[in-house]
């Protein structure tokens, strides 16, 4: 009695929570800042330098939204998540969007209302070992000590794997990366898994990164991608077309060098279209017609972001790979801007 | 007799003999040795696995540390310089991480022009303790106030503090020096005042908030002289509720208006900004100062005969002491949200303090309350005899007592307080040890150290813990009136 007394008003308030919250546009505005819920510290993503500016991957789609709604970038309160409040911080309001490199799986995306409105990397777990292991391909891990993140998509991943190819492995539980490559460093654990972005930064920290060989299987599809609340489907929108902007920008050649040029002078109706220079798309999104211009300008187009955050010049040295343009063999599309 | 003594003169010894040595066995080191370390075949097993142990961590270790690199822009450039210096495949720590991110770790992502406004706080908030810690002890009080105030201002002075507030500073600190010096409870209004005082330097913002706060307390005084002669009780009550009305519906538009009228403002600092130890000590000082208190009533209220007082007190102590802190953390952090209606943003910091306070008092009472039930029947009796009623029996019998007997308990709960403020890493504060450790990790330049900022951070918590255990124990001797 007691106890669905005390649910009933958890969920009212709930239900509250999110009536109250319906119009996210109004609110950021109102607020003039966005709230942008981030990771608290991951290499290339999003980490705070030493005067707490945030910089990174996940950082400029902030930087992007908020430079499309407010017309300045830097009005986002980043709002660090760890793995066990980044959801819940989103769907109690205290952000209004969460940038964090969290999957895109169905169960996050119906059963906890959040809304994931596109992907802006593809990832997907891999495995790093010591190359004096012997160790040439992931099938030839039976019976392995395994470091693992514990509480993630990771940790379900690789049980699968094992199980479907009907291998048997030691888990070690790890809490951070940090700690993971302690681990592994150690010897604790023949072999670290985690999303093969993850390895690559780990590898390359590595003070003897010749040693490790990361190994060629891809055991899982982790398509990383900002989410918002279920349910205020034009702030949804808002994301989504953010995101596209970027994206569709790299497409047809713009980038925060050429973006002026270009809106005086390109002639091409789609990259006219997207920098309000005919059409007025904005207004169908609550929004004015150079929104999409100053996402771009706020820090380049997609594939400026990535080279500035974890591309090849970078110390991470990511390539493309699936996160290229879909002419290049990618899979980066954006849908059409009409 | 002296005749006969006479005879025998020649044969007496007029000088004493020089002592002889003792034999080796029995004095200077080697009797030390024999007396503590080796004094039968159990004890020299143990001594001798003892050595070992120390033998294998210190040659373990001993290269990793003496290899040190203070200067450095990266990891990579500390391996380098590591491989260089002491040849290829030496291993060695890399300090030079605390020393770029040293700010970070101190002041979290506080704005850098604004960093003497937490080093002031930090100062004057030893001029707050002095009366309290200090009062007995004229010498160490001296030593204290005034390290902390040749350390704050030369600190303000080094962070490029407006000449303004170091004048304020200067005048509160060698003022309030001087103060002690003559009548120390003097001091104490201070120490009043000083956690609105802290919070306003902390969080910057208008003054008028703090004052208007201020305010509540002392129109509750005002009614109560005003209505003291026609009810007590009355005037009791309304003194209690003044305050809370006052706060509740007016101290915010008084405090705006004020503000329109008079500017009293500097620049605000948000919660976010806060981390590092500026973090861990502003939600410790605060989780202190208001737990013991708290604990105190609910000790009392736990022993009180009051069926209502005392159920209350119990099911509060026993709840709180039956959940993990990290789960009071994430219903402040979480759960509050989804309770308050969305136009209400209630800080961060603030939501963690009391639930961190909430958490340590129920502790605290438990402590006490051992502290009230070992002291004598005869005690209570006493009181009761001399006619004191309720409260003063309490003030100048039971609790002086019951206190002094609890202090290693007390301190032990504020240590481990103080320990668990790294708990807030789960809510997204950036306590030292892991989060901001994690960020300075998440940096390309940094990414890969592991133990560095790990033993640094264990450190500094080990200085603060150790001294409050030093205080404690001196605490305990200055209070041992019953071996004087």
């Amino acid at each position: 009695m007691k106890t669905s007394v005390f649910l009933g008003t958890v969920a009212a308030a709930t239900l509250m929570a999110g009536a109250g919250m319906a119009d996210t546009l109004a609110d950021v505005k109102a607020r003039g800042e966005l709230n942008c819920g981030v990771n608290t510290g991951l290499v290339g993503f999003a980490a705070p330098d030493a005067n707490g500016n945030w910089t990174g991957f996940d950082v400029d789609i902030c930087k992007a939204v908020a430079a499309a709604v407010l017309g300045d970038a830097s009005k986002v309160k980043y709002v660090p998540t760890t793995g066990q409040t980044r959801f819940t911080a989103l769907s109690s309001g205290e952000v209004d969007l969460l940038a964090r490199n969290s999957t895109w799986t169905f169960s996050r995306d119906t059963d906890l209302k959040l809304d994931f409105i596109g992907v802006n990397y593809y990832d997907g777990q891999g495995f790093m070992v010591r190359k004096d292991l012997g160790v040439t391909s992931a099938k030839e891990l039976e019976g392995a000590t395994v470091c693992i993140q514990t509480g993630t998509t990771t940790e379900l991943n690789l049980a699968d794997y094992f199980k479907a190819n009907n291998m048997t492995y030691q888990p070690v539980n790890i809490d951070s990366n940090a700690e993971g490559e302690q681990q592994y460093m150690a010897g604790a654990c023949d072999a670290y898994t985690t999303d093969a972005s993850g390895l690559a930064a780990t590898r390359a920290a590595f003070a003897d990164p010749e040693n490790h060989i990361i190994l060629p299987e891809i055991i899982s599809k982790e398509p990383l991608g900002p989410a918002v609340r279920h349910g205020d489907n034009n702030w949804g929108d808002i994301v989504r077309w953010t995101l596209y902007a970027l994206i569709a920008a790299e497409e047809y050649g713009i980038t925060s060098a050429n973006i002026e040029e270009l809106t005086s002078s390109s002639q091409n109706p789609e990259v006219q279209r997207l920098l309000g220079v005919t059409d007025d798309l904005g207004a169908m999104i609550g929004l004015d017609k150079e929104w999409a211009k100053r996402a771009i300008m706020a820090s380049g187009n997609y594939g400026e972001i990535f080279a500035a955050n974890i591309g090849e010049q970078t110390p991470i040295g990511l390539a493309r790979g699936l996160n290229a343009q879909w002419t290049q063999g990618g899979l980066m599309y954006a849908m059409p801007f009409r | 007799m002296s005749d006969t003594h006479a005879q025998t003169v020649p044969f007496v010894r007029d000088t004493m003999l020089p002592p002889s040595d003792p034999p080796a066995r029995e004095a200077g080191a080697i009797h030390w040795l024999r007396q503590n370390l080796f004094s039968g075949p159990v004890n020299t097993v143990l001594t001798i696995i003892g050595v070992l142990i120390v033998w294998f961590l210190v040659s373990h270790f001993w290269d990793w540390f003496a290899h040190s690199v203070w200067n450095a822009n990266s990891l990579s450039e500390c391996r380098q310089i590591i491989a260089e210096t002491w040849g290829e495949g030496a291993r060695g720590a890399c300090w030079a991480v605390i020393r770029e991110r040293w700010n970070q770790y101190v002041y979290g992502f506080y704005p850098p022009a604004l960093y003497w406004r937490p080093t002031m706080a930090f100062g004057l908030l030893f001029l707050a303790l002095a009366p309290v810690l200090f009062s007995e002890s004229p010498g160490i009080r001296r030593i204290v106030l005034g390290l902390a105030t040749v350390l704050t201002l030369w600190l303000m002075v080094t962070l490029n503090a407006p000449a303004a507030w170091l004048v304020f500073a200067a005048v509160m600190l060698i003022g309030g020096l001087a103060v002690s010096e003559r009548h120390v409870s003097w001091l104490l209004i201070f120490s009043v005042l000083y956690p609105l005082m802290g919070v306003w330097f902390l969080w910057g913002g208008s003054a008028w908030g703090p004052i208007m706060v201020l305010a509540g307390p002392l129109l509750g005084w005002i009614a109560w002289l005003a209505l003291g002669r026609v009810s007590g009780l009355l005037a009791t009550v309304v003194a209690l509720v003044v305050p809370l009305v006052w706060w509740y519906f007016y101290a915010g538009e008084a405090a705006s208006d004020a503000e329109s009228l008079v500017s009293l403002a500097i620049p605000a600092v948000a919660s976010d900004r806060f981390g590092g130890f500026l973090l861990s000590i502003t939600i410790g000082v605060a989780g202190i100062a208001m737990s013991l208190p708290l604990g105190i009533v609910l000790a009392l209220a736990r022993r009180s005969d009051m069926f209502l007082v005392k159920s209350l007190a119990v099911i509060f102590i026993e709840f709180i002491r039956g959940v993990p802190l990290i789960a009071l953390l994430f219903v402040a952090s979480l759960l509050l949200n989804y309770f308050l209606p969305p136009t209400v943003t209630f800080d961060i910091i603030l939501r963690v303090i009391i639930m961190v306070t909430l958490f340590s008092a129920a502790y605290m009472a438990e402590v006490i309350r051992g502290g009230l039930a070992a002291l004598p029947k005869g005690q209570y009796e006493a009181a009761d005899a001399l006619g004191l009623d309720y409260w003063k029996a309490q003030r100048l019998i039971v609790l002086p007592q019951a206190l002094k007997i609890s202090i290693p308990g007390i301190v032990s709960t504020f240590i481990g307080m103080f320990k668990d403020t790294t708990l807030v890493t789960f809510v997204g504060l950036y306590d030292p040890l892991k989060s901001m450790s994690d960020a300075v990790r998440a940096s390309t330049s940094w990414k890969g150290i592991y133990w560095e900022p790990y033993i640094f951070v264990g450190f500094i918590f080990f200085l603060i813990c150790f001294g409050m255990s030093r205080y404690s124990m001196y605490l305990e001797r200055r209070l041992a009136r019953g071996h004087r």
